[in-house]
């Protein structure tokens, strides 16, 4: 029964063809819209580590000004100082600890041939690593011993380790940067979490670092320093009253398995800004906060307004070109009023009628649904083309969204279909047969 | 009015109107919904052209920069910069160039409050900070509206962590009024202070000079300090004769880079592209909704198309039985004509209402300005021209119905 409802749906359309067309057409472009938008907030707002992203939390402690909060919100700053940030992750309280923070050098590669180049790094404790599951081509990170020892080791990207040594495992090896030696530990694989949720500070989609380093080598100043950095006090001159200072540029990630580990952990920190409050810093000793993976990506907005507003919009348009659809059908199916009278009296049941209606409707969203994927194929390729790469990532089709597009094209045909199929069922047969 | 109403067989009509409720209502509401959707989608646009529009101060056609990030041990840093800078002026084609810490619109720079009296606790004035020489103004082509520009004995050297600040700054017209209400000629000669305590004294005051991030509310307040960084990564702003700009991005490149092997010359860039980067997203944005507006309106005036010629088709015998009756080929299509206004009449009340709500919900949740009435008429007025250009062809179609077909048994 189900291929002859094909069948005649498929003779349906061909007689009006102009209407079908008009209808395939707004479905398709309304999902094709849908889709595009759907996609870029989908993979902007997607979980970049989803099988812990529940245990690792970023710390945020109110060091800001006594006399105003850091933002308009009165939330803590975004990042630590120098000062609270090591003393916390030398505390050592957590499962695994990462202090970290932005910073650039300049490789020159053993070959003199070949021009010296700038590399994007980032300075991290040993931690790092094996917290956010960083997978290694060859070798491993550096171990807490070397960070304490400040030793130079380096991790660098596979990228990087191709331009260098020309793919081959490198561990051992060493890489000239910022004017010293340092001893390559590992070689990270293809890794490129979408959002860079560990570092927002500096472009959410911004693609994984080069190379990384012992955070504590800062202090050494050997490589320069990048990322954001605010103040609200005045400093004194002079690198160590930089690192003594009340500006922020440090982030801390911690791994906290469970609850009990989280509440402990909490109550620490406050410990900690209660004692700062005594020596005179802290003005807010109970404004701390350990939010995790998801809640700071939320928190630090990293679905930008605009990506959002066009997902409203797009959905507003998908809707009335369902509106247009439901018109259309209406118009459709109370045009062959004559013919369903015809088979109601051959002894077809309101429920045959239905259901051939409602296939024939689905048939239209079907087509409206792949017609509506292409566009959104093409809409992502445009999406690429106008905001340039930080969105590269973002704008693929997976095989959820694929399924998404078609599932609703259908879904929302049928809807559209509902009322219209209600209605072509009313028919009375006699009204029909007697005009003929 | 009332004979109006009659001639025009409002009454009539909207009883007929209410035997097929539900494609009349269909049109209405999707003419509401476009209403909604365009005028904010047009409003959002204008926001973001106006933004694209502020001019950023600087002579945008003639001007670039490169990056100078120098690796070498024992490097002196002083007499390269002046060397460098040296080499670049009397590259025949330039006509300035100056060291400089950040580029405006570029995403990222330095940034200091400013205050007209001393004191921890007074929350300054947020500007942009650009360290400049006296060549500064020269090289990015600012307008110097009042006071002087700095002399060569008041450069100074910043090291690396240095606090301190020079004694003299030349800031923008828009800072001048965020310190002196409004007043900017008062500003001149005045002192300010920056870090809380330290005193400044404004020299000058230029006519605009944009701050690097184009999203921050202050994006016109700067101001120009006299320093040259003692950096390892410093940058080299450069004006070059109208017309020359892409013939000497590349050629002092090249000179610079084959002048000292132990530094890197990267990211040469020039200003205009600097712009477009920087307002990418807006532009792409902009594209996207001029789209959709189009595209909406096209699916709502098909649909119009599509619903009247549907009733048009089942009303062919009723058509010519008026047309039977005496009724001329116009008063048939003013027929479907004024019904199909009154419908888009009904979609454009709804519509406006809509449009103000969503613009409600915009400017709460994006923290967008209030939408402005003329858009919402304008709007309203090119729908109601859509809806009567959409359902003219139908009309036609229908006026053309000949009384014949009254008399024959088939519609």
């Amino acid at each position: 029964m189900f291929s002859y409802y094909v069948k005649l749906a498929y003779l349906s359309c061909k007689r009006t063809w102009g209407m079908t067309l008009l209808m395939v057409c707004a479905i398709g472009l309304g999902i094709g819209a849908s889709m595009t938008t759907i996609t870029v907030n989908y993979l902007m707002s997607a979980n970049p580590i989803p099988h812990k992203s529940e245990q690792l939390f970023y710390v945020q402690m109110d060091s800001w000004e006594p006399n105003n909060t850091y933002d308009d919100n009165g939330d803590a700053p975004t990042q630590l100082t120098y000062r609270d940030a090591t003393y916390l992750w030398q505390a050592q309280k957590a499962k695994r600890q990462s202090i970290q923070s932005g910073m650039a050098a300049v490789i020159e590669p053993a070959d003199k041939e070949v021009l010296p180049f700038m590399v994007q790094g980032r300075a991290n404790s040993a931690d790092f690593f094996p917290m956010f599951d960083v997978p290694f081509l060859y070798g491993s990170g550096w171990d807490h011993q070397a960070d304490l020892k400040k030793e130079r080791v380096i991790v660098i990207n596979a990228e990087l380790n191709e331009r260098l040594f020309g793919g081959k495992d490198s561990t051992g090896q060493t890489v000239r940067m910022a004017g010293e030696d340092y001893k390559v530990t590992g070689v990270i694989d293809r890794w490129n979490p979408k959002p860079r949720f560990y570092d927002t500070s500096t472009g959410s989609f911004n693609d994984v670092e080069d190379v990384f380093v012992p955070f504590s080598l800062i202090t050494e100043q050997k490589f320069g320093r990048s990322g954001n950095t605010n103040c609200w006090k005045p400093t004194e001159s002079g690198f160590q009253a930089f690192l003594d200072s009340e500006c922020i540029w440090v982030q801390l990630w911690v791994e906290l398995p469970t609850a009990q580990d989280k509440d402990a952990y909490f109550s620490f920190m406050n410990a900690y800004a209660k004692e700062q409050h005594q020596y005179g810093r802290f003005a807010r000793t109970d404004n701390n906060k350990l939010r995790d993976v998801m809640q700071w990506l939320e928190y630090a907005e990293v679905v930008s307004d605009d990506a959002s507003m066009m997902m409203a919009m797009s959905l507003m348009f998908l809707l009335v070109c369902l509106l247009n659809t439901v018109g259309l059908l209406l118009a459709k199916f109370l045009g062959k009023a004559s013919e369903i009278g015809v088979r109601q009296a051959l002894g077809a049941s309101r429920n045959d009628l239905f259901i051939q209606h409602l296939i024939e409707s689905g048939c239209i969203g079907l087509a409206g649904g792949l017609l509506g994927l292409i566009l959104a194929l093409l809409g992502l390729e445009a999406i690429k083309v106008m905001y340039g790469d930080w969105i590269r990532d973002l704008a693929q089709l997976d095989f959820t969204l694929v399924a998404m597009a078609i599932g609703l094209a259908i879904v929302s045909a049928l809807l559209a279909g509902l009322y219209p199929t209600w209605r072509a069922c009313q028919v009375q047969p006699s009204v029909q047969l007697k005009s003929q | 009015m009332l004979e109006l109403v009659a001639r025009l067989e409002l009454g009539p009509m909207f009883r007929a109107l209410m035997r097929n409720k539900i494609g009349a209502l269909l049109i209405a509401l999707q003419i509401a919904l476009t209403l909604t959707i365009m005028v904010n989608a047009i409003f959002m646009m204008q926001e973001r052209s106006q933004q694209m529009a502020r001019a950023s101060g600087l002579d945008e056609t003639n001007t670039f920069y490169l990056s100078n990030t120098v690796f070498a041990q024992n490097y002196n840093l002083k007499t390269a910069l002046q060397q460098d800078l040296q080499r670049i002026r009397q590259t025949p084609g330039v006509v300035d160039a100056t060291q400089i810490n950040a580029i405006p619109l570029s995403g990222g720079g330095w940034s200091m409050g400013l205050q007209t009296k001393p004191g921890d606790d007074i929350e300054g004035t947020g500007t942009a900070v650009y360290m400049v020489d006296e060549h500064g103004i020269n090289a990015l082509g600012v307008e110097l509206i009042a006071g002087e520009n700095f002399q060569n004995s008041d450069i100074g050297w910043r090291e690396e962590g240095s606090t301190k600040w020079p004694p003299k700054t030349i800031i923008s017209q828009a800072l001048a009024e965020a310190l002196f209400e409004g007043d900017w000629k008062n500003a001149l000669g005045k002192t300010v202070y920056i870090e809380n305590h330290q005193p400044v004294q404004i020299i000058g005051i230029m006519k605009t000079l944009q701050a690097p991030w184009n999203g921050w509310n202050g994006v016109e307040r700067s101001m120009l300090v006299p320093q040259q960084l003692d950096n390892k990564g410093s940058r080299f702003f450069i004006r070059t004769e109208p017309g020359r700009r892409d013939e000497l991005m590349p050629l002092i490149e090249k000179m610079l880079a084959e002048s000292d092997r132990g530094r890197i010359i990267r990211n040469v860039t020039s200003m205009e592209q600097t712009r477009d980067k920087s307002y990418q997203e807006h532009q792409a944005t902009n594209t996207i909704l001029l789209t959709v507006i189009i595209v909406l309106t096209l699916i709502t005036g098909f649909g119009i198309v599509g619903l009247a010629m549907f009733s048009i088709n089942r009303r062919t015998r009723q058509i010519g039985t008026r047309r039977a009756l005496g009724a001329s080929q116009w008063q048939v299509m003013r027929y479907f004509m004024l019904e199909n206004l009154l419908i888009s009449f009904a979609g454009v009340i709804l519509g406006a209402a809509g449009a103000v709500g969503l613009n409600i919900w915009l400017v709460a949740t994006f923290s967008m300005s209030p939408l402005s009435p003329v858009l919402l008429v304008i709007g309203v007025v090119a729908l109601l021209i859509v809806g009567q250009l959409a359902v003219s062809y139908p009309a036609l179609v229908a006026s053309k119905i000949s009384p014949a077909t009254a008399t024959r048994g088939r519609a």
